[in-house]
């Protein structure tokens, strides 16, 4: 659907893009390009039993990048008229200052994958389809006990159309499907609140949540966990054995080692896996991938925000680092492969490399195995989201879901807390890799520079010898 | 289908009151529209060379509609007539599948408004620098941090920013509003080895709405190198329970949880600990929290609210006791109160609620003073991580800083995470510093707090 979206919209012709191209070079960079977004999106939630609002809009915009050697110079328009586009493209290029060297090479359309449906995306559905959605998660959710006070569920889609261009000859368009649905419950018994929340989604059709991500799942797994925490004691404060349950905990995977395993912190050797290429940085039971090519994933794409193909690339091997995660810029400043990690948040946005979906293989132990083989300690299977501070390698992440594990058995739930670790050790102190591998149900968000991109996590359930839990009750 | 409004300057005034009319006319009851037109740079500049130059402006339309009790809101960033219009319309057949909601709508027109006079928000002197003199401030604050010392080799660079803001409202009550708003800032991020190849990064920036408040590039730089440096051989602490002293950074972080715990949104949901404590004594007596949307010149400062109510000083807590919560229209009818001219509103969306400038009055003793009194405790310098869970204040974030032994720092920890509950902590709070310092819209000076766990080894 939509091919050539751009060129009927706007009225652009290839020779335009060349055109375009050519002033963004005039002044000698050594590589342009030129990132055309069209976004429409929708917004709905109940409140209190009530669609109180819903809202829709329409962002579109171009921008124009200009790269000379380790240089980045960026302009943006959000008016798609040929005179506005070439003064972005004028003023991108004054990063540069010389005569023009670069030619452009003949624009050569590339066969992509395609990961997501191009027909009945979610936001093609009718608005009461949607509407729907949000009701049935509140009734659900209050359905699921009487305790259940407040109940807000949103729903939200969007359609980003891209077209990328560039210097080097690439000529990417794409239409990228993504939708959501999230349920937020608060608990109340006496004196006793506490909140719970759920969502999933991807680039799928709406069907979806009709059949497998439905309101009702959401609704009931965000009651179960508020239900939950009401009796939930004070989290114990300390070192402790450590077990992560399966999918969403692979958070743990995105903050310790994804970051720091992105190009651009390497080539700036501003990161705490600098110079470990090849170096053990885990143990040997672990092997984690970012792999942006999965059917209809959060994190997945077509092509980068670069152009480029996505790919399947292994960051740890056997607890050996194979692998960083490059963008066009660290590739051919590196010398490293590109890996199909170019990504940006929209038009107004430099590039830059970010994980797709990321997670850890399946391994040989059974998760009951794990849990038995703990005697003091937590096991923690739902979470808020994590930080990371890349050259320190120190990271946290939030747990919102997680239990006492006494002689083997999981007793209690505790109280929301903070885990925190070193980076470039944890893996280390992994274990056991369970053989339950399951990836999150689509909710997560990156954030980078003030950027933020959809991304997926997950892992099977692992067991770290080690870690220190922020809570505030004693580890006795 | 060519839409795009080629070399037409259109008038914001205008184009606003013209979206609230055509809404009208397609049979919405009440309306409210903003523009906002804004124009950015920023340069950044790494080991001395310059890496990025980015520059741009880009204008957005929100239109809010309500037909009868039934609300929508849709937004675009195409302003040609076509733009316009299919904006105004959808906004229009988006209400129908909204449900009636009773206590919906614009404000009391009695309540609308704008403060007068120049609020000092605008200096066109930020944008006033040519390429070379911006890249020449990023270069210096950088320089200055690595110039410090040798051990600061690498770094993540120095940058200079600037951007200008103008939002233009009207609503069917007949407001219409405007105002500019201007900032500037200037950051260094070195980074520091020590000689077993462990690497430590902070940062200082200043902010302001003009250049001439701004800090020089040479003071930024000095800051973030010492802070910096002062984290080379950081290490994990035993669990434990000592007082913990928050610098202005992290205490401001601690006070911006309790703007949200304030907010009406989170009020009337039952969503925040502060629910339902009106008039009751939430924090230690010594604790009075102000917002006031008004301060010349402030970060938090505006006319008027997102949704044309004039902003004022609101008392949040005074000697403990809570006094008002956060409110705008909708969650003032929730609540059976006023709106507090908070609304906060984008583009797109409905209007939410944000804070003017909220701070905690400050106390008598200097930062020097409140460390020297510390026998063993934990000077925190910064937070990792976002663990508030604002329905129960349960609070647990990572945090790095320095040790404190008989009122000296000791040595800097890293690795840990300090924990306890909002509430309490405010309750717990045993010195409250002089040094009121704005960076932002939340501001609180350096704070001592009792009964907080640390988690380490």
């Amino acid at each position: 659907m939509d091919k050539r979206f751009f060129f009927e919209k706007y009225g652009l012709s290839e020779r335009d893009l060349e055109k375009y191209l050519a002033a963004a070079l005039a002044a000698g960079g050594d590589y342009a390009d030129l990132y055309f977004e069209y976004l429409t999106s929708t917004a709905l939630s109940v409140d209190e039993s009530m669609v109180k609002s819903a809202s829709q809009g329409i962002s579109a915009g171009c921008g124009v990048r200009v790269v000379t050697g380790e240089r980045t110079g960026y302009a943006y328009t959000d008016d798609l008229a040929p005179e506005k586009i070439l003064h972005a493209a004028r003023t991108a290029a004054l990063i540069a200052s010389g005569p023009a060297k670069t030619p452009v090479v003949d624009l050569k359309e590339r066969a992509h994958a395609s990961l997501y449906p191009v027909t009945d995306a979610a936001s093609d559905a009718e608005l009461a389809r949607k509407v729907e959605l949000v009701f049935r998660a509140d009734k659900a959710a209050r359905a699921y006990d009487s305790r259940i006070k407040e109940v807000r569920a949103s729903y939200a889609d969007e359609l980003r159309r891209v077209l990328i261009i560039g210097s080097d000859g690439t000529f990417a368009e794409d239409v990228q499907p993504l939708s959501r649905l999230n349920v937020f419950v608060i608990a109340r018994d006496g004196e006793q609140t506490a909140k719970g929340s759920a969502g999933g989604g991807g680039r799928h059709k709406f069907d979806i949540f009709l059949t497998e991500k439905t309101p009702e799942h959401f609704a009931r797994e965000a009651a179960r966990q508020a239900i939950l925490q009401l009796s939930a004691v004070p989290c114990p404060a300390g070192e402790m054995e450590v077990v992560l349950g399966p999918g969403w905990p692979g958070v743990l995977l995105h903050e310790a080692v994804g970051h720091g395993l992105e190009a651009d912190f390497n080539r700036k050797k501003t990161s705490a896996f600098s110079g470990l290429m090849g170096k053990r940085v885990a143990s040997e039971k672990c092997t984690v991938v970012d792999n942006g090519t999965l059917n209809e994933r959060r994190g997945s794409l077509n092509v980068d925000d670069e152009g480029n193909s996505t790919n399947n690339t292994v960051l740890i091997e056997n607890g050996i680092l194979k692998n960083y995660m490059a963008d066009k810029l660290s590739a051919r400043l590196m010398g490293l492969p590109n890996t199909g990690n170019g990504r940006r948040e929209s038009y107004e946005h430099i590039p830059m490399p970010r994980m797709t979906n990321t997670y850890m293989l399946a391994g040989d132990d059974l998760p009951e195995d794990i849990i038995k083989s703990v005697k003091k300690g937590l096991y923690a299977v739902n979470f808020g989201g994590g930080s990371v501070d890349i050259t320190s390698g120190k990271f946290v992440f939030a747990a919102s879901e997680a239990y006492l594990i006494e002689d083997g058995k999981i007793t209690r739930p505790v109280k929301d807390a903070t885990l925190i670790g070193n980076g470039p050790d944890v893996l280390t102190r992994v274990s056991m890799v369970g053989n339950d591998l399951a990836l999150d149900e689509g909710i997560g968000t990156c954030g980078k520079d003030g950027q933020s991109v959809p991304v997926g996590v997950g892992q099977p359930t692992l067991k770290i010898d080690r870690m220190t839990v922020g809570g505030t009750g004693s580890a006795e | 289908m060519a839409t795009t409004s080629i070399g037409k300057e259109v008038d914001l005034r205008e184009l606003v009151q013209m979206v609230v009319k055509r809404a009208q006319e397609l049979g919405a009851t009440a309306v409210e529209s903003v523009v906002s037109e804004g124009s950015e740079f920023s340069t950044s500049v790494r080991l001395g060379a310059v890496e990025t130059l980015k520059e741009s402006g880009s204008r957005g339309l929100g239109v809010r509609v309500f037909v009868g009790q039934h609300a929508a809101n849709t937004s675009t960033s195409d302003l040609s007539a076509d733009g316009v219009e299919q904006m105004v319309r959808g906004a229009i057949d988006l209400a129908k599948i909204t449900s009636e909601d009773p206590m919906g709508g614009l404000p009391d027109p009695a309540e609308l408004g704008q403060l007068n006079g120049d609020l000092e928000l605008y200096f066109d002197d930020v944008y006033s620098l040519s390429n070379e003199e911006r890249i020449d401030q990023a270069r210096r604050a950088e320089k200055a941090a690595l110039d410090t010392d040798p051990r600061l080799q690498n770094s993540d660079g120095g940058t200079f920013d600037a951007s200008i803001g103008r939002k233009v409202m009207a609503s069917s009550l007949g407001f219409v509003g405007e105002y500019r708003s201007s900032y500037c800032s200037i950051s260094a991020v070195p980074i520091a080895s020590d000689e077993q190849g462990n690497m430590q990064r902070d940062y200082w920036y200043s902010v302001a709405r003009t250049l001439k408040k701004l800090d020089s590039p040479e003071e930024v730089g000095r800051i973030a190198a010492e802070r910096t440096l002062r984290r080379l051989g950081a290490r994990k602490v035993k669990t434990q329970k000592v007082p913990i002293v928050f610098d202005r950074q992290t205490a401001g972080a601690l006070l911006d949880h309790v703007a949200d715990a304030v907010n009406g949104d989170a009020i009337y949901r039952h969503a925040s600990f502060l629910a339902g404590k009106l008039g009751s004594e939430v924090f230690g007596k010594n604790v009075t929290i102000i917002d006031d949307g008004t301060m010349k010149g402030g970060f938090g400062t505006r006319p008027f609210d997102g949704e044309g109510v004039p902003t004022r000083r609101t008392t949040v807590v005074e000697n403990g006791a809570l006094q008002s919560y956060l409110l705008n229209t909708y969650t003032a009818k929730k609540l059976e109160m006023k709106t507090t001219g908070n609304a906060s509103r984008g583009l797109a969306g409905t209007p939410g609620i944000g804070n003017g400038n909220f701070y905690l009055q400050p106390g008598e003793k200097s930062p020097e003073e409140i460390i020297k009194n510390v026998k063993q405790g934990l000077f925190v310098t910064e937070f990792l991580g976002f663990g508030i869970n604002l329905v129960t204040g349960d609070f647990s974030r990572g945090a790095s800083g320095m040790w404190i032994e008989n009122g000296e720092f000791a040595y800097p920890v890293e690795e840990i995470t300090v924990a306890g509950n909002l509430g309490e902590m405010f309750r717990n709070l045993s010195e409250i510093g002089s040094d009121l310092v704005w960076r932002g819209s939340v501001a609180c000076p350096t704070l001592r707090i009792e009964g907080m766990t640390i988690a380490g080894e």
